[in-house]
């Protein structure tokens, strides 16, 4: 059997342990797909695989147990899932025939966001499509997540780009009836910003992590929400070398200066990644050519607003294995 | 006398109407809601009809217009004080069958609780008028037929919405104006006869219900978060707040501000009626107040059934299945007697 495993590895197949048989890793970017397509995932694990899937950490599927031989028939197979959840939210793939163009940049995953849960600041969903759209196909490795709030359902701390929902609580002070549940709340689940002043609340915005808490828990609407904001936390990573959590880049700046740091990161790495190997994460690039230099070229043309802040220093830490 | 106004003809009148009276509705405020992407139905200033916002109950009532949520009562230095001027305009507020009657609750509490008369309560709402919206349908939660507060009599103007028009009663006062913007029509009010929620009041209650153990369930769904009194239109506790202003603390205001029985720390203010630590014992007190305690005073309910305490709940405790809880132990109790 003559095989390039380099190809099929790009078109999201892998080397098993046994012998000439593969698997298929199924993208859903968001997380969130129509019903229709599982029929469809059902079908090729049945005609090709083994009758049964594994439902991946990154909210995607893996059909075990598909002979190397079929790829051909289960690319056709899979073009219908090409169409639906990649074509249709405005990802170009060029060929729906021969299955997924890329496997390096993994899929975009997202919490279920604010369709459902009542601490999202944004719709997760859609910010997934859009990152999916910007970076996909590619093949460089990376990982990134969207979640809705601090809260962090989806683990954005373990993604090489983890986007954060905030949102700034806006406060009218003659609605307030001075019940301090705000205040309690805040020191109590998230960040102590707030504190009481001549029976009135006042709100240490370095401290505010934006998680809206205060709104929800505010029977008056003295508390309501404001702009929709963004943080940024980058470069975690599990794996053996130096597993560490993501920390803080950039904090407050919007959805537009989301996509094109994020834009922004694939530039650097076309610049800076160590082409002898055969693959390098971005973490280690990172790592290598230094924060100051990604931060820079990180944030070329990207407008950070008013509220925007970035960091200059992080101490990313995490423990090393060697 | 009935006349129908197209918009355009309902935003002139308003214009006309804005030149002495400040007008509100409830209205759609987008992305206020709790939850992001969420709108929030409050009430605000409009100026035309496409901005009142007819079909859906407002979350918060309307009154917050004439009793606000805080109210500077007078400024003061060391040795004077002035009260803040009022707007010299008058008040049109658009609201529900239900809401009119809530006011006539408060009026009782403000203006006719024995020789107190409340002034600041008095300069606005002596300056009100009322523009009922008919409900063109119940709405969730809503119990306005058992409580009596669905029907509306001696209004000043009483609107029914349609596609693109306002059929509307109007008292003599306002005919003239209603008559010059628009045109003459037949229009027979219309009110609540049903609602899908039903409450049974109870006529007597004896002692043993206070201590019964159904309130027990409530101290520990309850969290006394206060959305259900915020949202009452005829809760009307509060509390005095003297500030002293942080760069001159020998000047500052005396404010009013709204209060809680549900929510901790207001115990004391709500009328010496006792501490009232857990929250199945407040639950119990404000049930007991809105069907019970007012009615021993002034001869019917406090509550309008206009089930807000119900719609905000995030514990999704029913006032109206509370006492209809209430009610059916009270029976039970009468016959064990
Ligand atoms: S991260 Fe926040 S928004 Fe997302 S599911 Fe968790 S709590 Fe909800
Ligand atoms: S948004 Fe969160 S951290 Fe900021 S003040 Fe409100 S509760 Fe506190
Ligand atoms: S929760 Fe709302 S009403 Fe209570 S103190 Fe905070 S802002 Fe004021
Ligand atoms: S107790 Fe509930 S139903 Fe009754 S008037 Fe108050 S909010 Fe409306
Ligand atoms: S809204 Fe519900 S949980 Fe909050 S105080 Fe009222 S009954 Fe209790």
């Amino acid at each position: 059997m003559d095989i390039n495993t380099k190809k099929i590895i790009k078109n999201a197949y892998r080397v098993t342990k046994k012998r000439g048989v593969t698997a298929l890793r199924i993208r859903v970017p968001g997380g969130r797909l129509d019903v229709g397509c599982l029929d469809v995932i059902k079908n090729i694990a049945e005609t090709f695989g083994d009758g049964t899937v594994h439902i991946t950490t990154r909210q995607g599927f893996e059909v075990p147990g598909i002979p190397m031989a079929k790829i051909p028939q289960v690319n056709e197979a899979v073009a219908p899932l090409l169409a639906g959840m990649e074509s249709a939210i405005g990802v170009e793939i060029a060929d729906l025939n021969h299955g997924y163009p890329a496997a390096g940049t993994r899929n975009v995953s997202a919490c279920i966001g604010n369709s459902v849960c009542t601490f999202a600041s944004y719709n997760t969903t859609d910010l997934a499509r859009k990152i999916e759209r910007l970076i996909y196909p590619n093949d460089f490795h990376v990982k990134i997540a969207v979640t809705g709030c601090p809260n962090d359902c989806i683990k954005a701390h373990m993604q090489d780009i983890g986007v954060i929902g905030m949102v700034l609580p806006v406060y009218d002070a003659t609605r307030c009836i001075g019940c301090e549940a705000c205040v309690k709340n805040c020191l109590k689940v998230s960040s102590g910003a707030l504190n009481m002043s001549n029976y009135k609340v006042k709100r240490d915005h370095q401290r505010c992590l934006g998680c809206g808490e205060c709104v929800l828990k505010c029977p008056t609407s003295a508390w309501t929400r404001g702009e929709k904001y963004y943080r940024l936390v980058i470069m975690g990573r599990t794996g053996k070398r130096n597993p560490r959590l993501a920390r803080t880049f950039a904090r407050w700046i919007s959805e537009e200066a989301v996509l094109k740091i994020t834009a922004n990161m694939y530039g650097f790495i076309e610049k800076h990644i160590d082409r002898s190997l055969p693959k390098e994460h971005v973490g280690y690039i990172v790592d290598r050519a230094g924060l100051p230099v990604f931060r820079e070229e990180a944030l070329q043309g990207v407008g950070l607003g008013p509220l925007g802040r970035v960091e200059d220093y992080i101490p990313f830490g995490g423990y090393e294995n060697r | 006398m009935g006349y129908v106004l197209d918009g355009q003809s309902f935003d002139g009148l308003l214009s006309q109407l804005s030149k002495e009276y400040l007008i509100y509705a409830p209205v759609r405020i987008s992305g206020k809601g709790a939850y992001s992407d969420t709108d929030l139905v409050a009430y605000g200033q409009i100026s035309s009809l496409d901005e009142i916002e007819y079909n859906e109950k407002s979350r918060f009532s309307p009154k917050e217009l004439i009793y606000p949520i805080t109210q500077t009562l007078f400024y003061f230095t060391e040795d004077e004080y002035k009260e803040p001027a009022v707007s010299q305009k008058s008040i049109i507020i658009f609201c529900r069958p239900c809401d009119v009657h809530a006011f006539r609750r408060l009026d009782e509490i403000f203006l006719k609780n024995g020789d107190f008369r409340d002034s600041y309560y008095e300069a606005i709402r002596r300056k009100t008028v009322f523009f009922i919206l008919e409900c063109a349908g119940s709405f969730e939660n809503c119990f306005c037929v058992s409580m009596g507060t669905n029907r509306v009599e001696g209004y000043a103007a009483l609107l029914r919405p349609g596609e693109g028009q306002v059929t509307c009663d109007v008292d003599e006062h306002f005919a003239p104006l209603f008559a010059r913007y628009g045109k003459p029509a037949g229009m027979t009010p219309r009110f609540i006869e049903e609602n899908s929620i039903s409450v049974i009041l109870p006529e007597e209650i004896d002692k043993n219900i206070f201590d019964h153990q159904m309130w027990q369930e409530y101290s520990s769904r309850c969290t006394a978060c206060g959305r259900c009194t915020v949202s009452c239109p005829t809760c009307s506790c509060f509390t005095m707040q003297d500030i002293f202003y942080e760069d001159n603390p020998r000047c500052g205001e005396r404010r009013r501000v709204w209060a809680s029985c549900m929510v901790d720390g207001f115990t004391e203010l709500a009328g010496g009626h006792g501490f009232r630590k857990d929250n199945g014992s407040r639950m119990r007190f404000k049930v007991m107040h809105k069907i019970y305690d007012f009615r021993k005073r002034f001869g019917y309910d406090m509550c309008v059934g206009c089930g807000r305490c119900d719609d905000v709940c995030p514990e999704y405790i029913s006032f109206s299945g509370c006492v209809n809880k209430v009610s059916s132990l009270a029976g039970e109790v009468k016959k064990d007697d």
